[in-house]
């Protein structure tokens, strides 16, 4: 079959690789219909994920035609449509029980490298390095998907790929994040990142009833989008964003802040992007971390600061202080997206949201490493990509 | 008994204090070797030589080394043999100095060689006492995890010594002899099959297995204690084990070398364990297709599907 191969820093290639078959007895083959470029797949493409090999199968947001399950799987059949979320989890172990998928304590089978890192180990992740299992992604024709009877979501009806694909990751992670923000009635949210799951972040705030909304990048077009669906929106180019927060919340700060962007965050001060991009380069920290420094420091006393752009280590010049004495907490999580399939898809299938509105390109599985290219560039205002196999 | 623990302690942290004093002595003859190099050759008897010229700052650098070595880790007692090799390299550029001089050089550089041979003696005494220490506990293993199942079931699923060789990966197989004994089969390091009886010597139902080899290539003990989780969170399992590999000091050392480090076996194992009684099976990607191990994750195979052909 066909795979989108990591073949190094800014290098994919779509290859020829093995089909997938079963390893486990609760595996399901899937033969992928539509699959989607993540954001945090440009962190990969640009090199700063820690233990990807060259010829990794990437992608983690896809859906598809189940073909074949293992002994143990009794809920799929082939034939059945289903949507895979990103993070594998076995369902029984006490961080499933308690719906925290995305730290299943048995889907990792390379535990003991993420344990070096991080502490503890998360779980399983699609494509996405070895450290989170080792497990080839879905931008590929087919998928083995370990635990199939506890993560895809049957979709039974005729709404379409485009408008149920995203369930796998960016709706479910933005819908979270604006979900750490325990939002009330009144409050005024701002998401770092306008991006695909900064836009389902906004849209999230609102269906949950926030009263403001607002929005920090620094492309247009993505501010644009954002606008479109209610929010207001700062452009970081231009203003300087605590002030700006500041005058717009009457002194207060928002309520909460959600920190869509991660790792590979800039700063319109070259000196400043500068400082730590060099750090990165001789490896003294891993992660930019200038949205979220940005988000502790602008949200109000008491405030919600909600992580749900990933990092992948260490981070530098921390507002601890900032954090500690202004009463403020700190959420961050991979999106527990076995949580969120059920009421997102009842949400869809009610009218209340169209996942659809990212999607600025779709093209063919072929034609992936464009894909990444213009993404990455954000070349044709390019938001999201979907691919066709 | 608990007394010596408690001695061993205080030794421990007496030995690591005198491992970073040698730290800190390195950062000082480096210092001063780099800073004035001119002084440390007048006073070694060795200002008339253009060798020492390069040689003096290159020993301050080394000395440097030595420093990041003893005060950068934890067990800085592992690292005062990389001293001692210092040492030795010291002592013969000396003796060659020594050889070659008359005179009040000749003197200076006697004097120079004495000091460095005192300084070598107690390095030399610091690091045996280090290895001394690490041997004496370095194959005393130990790990725990909590598996989400009642105490009764996770006891009864190890009591079955046949079920071993599902999660413990180096095992090829376990013959129950009788209610005690049993017949162990592993694959070592270098694919060597090696075999022992082993006897259990207590067993308390849902609380606690020990045994003990009896026979064999390998002498090992260990205890597997279950313990209720607070919280309703199934089962602690904490296992000890203490083994003599094959080969003894040195094959530990090399299958430390080749990634099988014992520590991490163990974690390993359980690991799988855990997921075989939770989930039913050892959990396999295609880049850790045997599932958790050790040496799997120095050397991944892409994660990329196995085998070549289309699906039936």
């Amino acid at each position: 079959m066909k795979g989108t191969c990591w073949m190094g820093r800014n290098n994919v290639e779509v290859r020829e690789v093995p089909d997938p078959r079963p390893l486990n007895s609760r595996d399901a083959i899937v033969r992928i219909t539509r699959t989607a470029i993540c954001g945090s797949d440009l962190h990969l493409y640009n090199g700063f994920i820690p233990t990807m090999k060259k010829g990794d199968v990437l992608g983690h947001e896809f859906m598809g035609e189940v073909v074949e399950t293992g002994s143990d799987v009794s809920n799929l059949k082939p034939g059945d449509r289903v949507v895979v979320p990103f993070p594998i989890a076995c369902g029984a172990c006490d961080s499933c029980q308690h719906g925290l998928f995305s730290v299943c304590e048995n889907s990792n089978p390379n535990a003991g490298m993420a344990e070096k890192l991080l502490g503890h180990a998360p779980a399983g992740i699609f494509g996405y390095s070895h450290m989170l299992g080792g497990f080839p992604g879905g931008q590929a024709e087919y998928a083995r998907v370990p635990f199939a009877d506890v993560g895809p979501i049957k979709i039974e009806d005729d709404l379409p790929d485009e408008k149920v694909l995203f369930l796998s990751d960016i709706f479910p992670t933005g819908w979270m994040g604006a979900e750490m923000c325990d939002i009330t009635p009144g409050d005024v949210i701002a998401v770092w990142g306008a991006g695909p799951v900064g836009q389902f972040a906004i849209a999230s705030a609102f269906l949950m009833g926030a009263e403001r909304v607002i929005a920090i990048d620094r492309f247009p077009y993505r501010l644009r989008k954002a606008e479109s669906t209610g929010a207001e929106t700062l452009d970081y180019r231009d203003v300087d964003v605590l002030d700006a927060l500041r005058d717009m919340t009457g002194g207060r700060g928002p309520d909460a802040c959600i920190d869509a962007v991660g790792v590979e965050a800039h700063h319109p001060a070259p000196m400043m992007y500068g400082y730590d991009r060099a750090k990165q380069l001789v490896r003294a920290e891993t992660d930019r971390p200038f949205a979220l420094r940005e988000a502790i420091m602008a949200c109000r006393n008491g405030g919600v600061v909600s992580v749900i752009g990933v990092y992948g280590g260490l981070v530098d010049k921390f507002p601890m202080g900032s954090l500690m004495n202004r009463s403020i907490t700190l959420r961050g999580a991979q999106c527990h997206v076995q949580r969120y399939l059920r009421p997102l898809l009842d949400r869809i299938r009610a009218g209340d949201i169209d996942p659809s509105f990212v999607i600025s390109h779709r093209m063919r599985l072929a034609d992936a490493p464009e894909g990444y290219d213009i993404f990455k560039n954000k070349q044709d205002d390019c938001l999201k990509v979907v691919l066709t196999p | 008994m608990e007394e010596e623990t408690r001695g061993d302690v205080m030794n421990d942290h007496r030995l690591r204090t005198l491992a970073r004093g040698l730290g800190w002595a390195s950062l000082g003859l480096g210092a001063v070797q780099l800073g004035a190099p001119n002084t440390v050759r007048r006073v070694g008897g060795v200002d008339d030589s253009t060798v020492a010229r390069v040689m003096v700052p290159l020993v301050g650098a080394r000395e440097l080394l030595h420093t990041a070595a003893l005060l950068g880790s934890r067990l800085p007692e592992r690292w005062v043999w990389t001293r001692v090799a210092g040492d030795a390299v010291d002592l013969t550029a000396l003796g060659c100095a020594v050889s070659r001089r008359r005179g009040a050089r000749r003197r200076r550089a006697m004097a120079a060689t004495a000091a460095v041979a005192a300084i070598t003696a107690l390095d030399v005494y610091i690091a045996a006492r280090g290895d001394r220490r690490l041997w004496r506990r370095g194959l005393a293993l130990h790990a725990a995890i909590t598996v989400k199942r009642p105490r009764g079931e996770v006891y009864g699923f190890w009591r079955d010594l046949e079920n071993l060789p599902r999660f413990m990966i180096h095992l090829e197989s376990v013959r129950v002899i009788d209610q005690r004994r049993s017949h162990w089969t592993v694959r070592g390091p270098v694919g060597r099959a090696i075999e022992w009886d082993a006897a259990i010597v207590d067993d308390r139902p849902e609380e606690l297995i020990t045994w003990r080899s009896t026979d064999g290539a390998l002498h090992n003990t260990g205890t597997v204690r279950f313990v209720d989780a607070p919280g309703g969170r199934g089962t602690e399992v904490h296992v000890e084990l203490r083994c003599e590999p094959p080969g003894g000091v040195v094959g530990a050392a090399f299958a430390r070398l080749i990634g099988e480090h014992p520590d991490q076996q163990v974690r390993d194992d359980l690991r799988r364990f855990k997921q075989v009684m939770e989930t039913g099976e050892v959990v396999r990607s295609e880049g850790s297709p045997e599932g958790v191990h050790a040496i799997r994750q120095l050397r991944q195979r892409p994660a990329q599907p196995m085998m070549s052909g289309r699906r039936s």
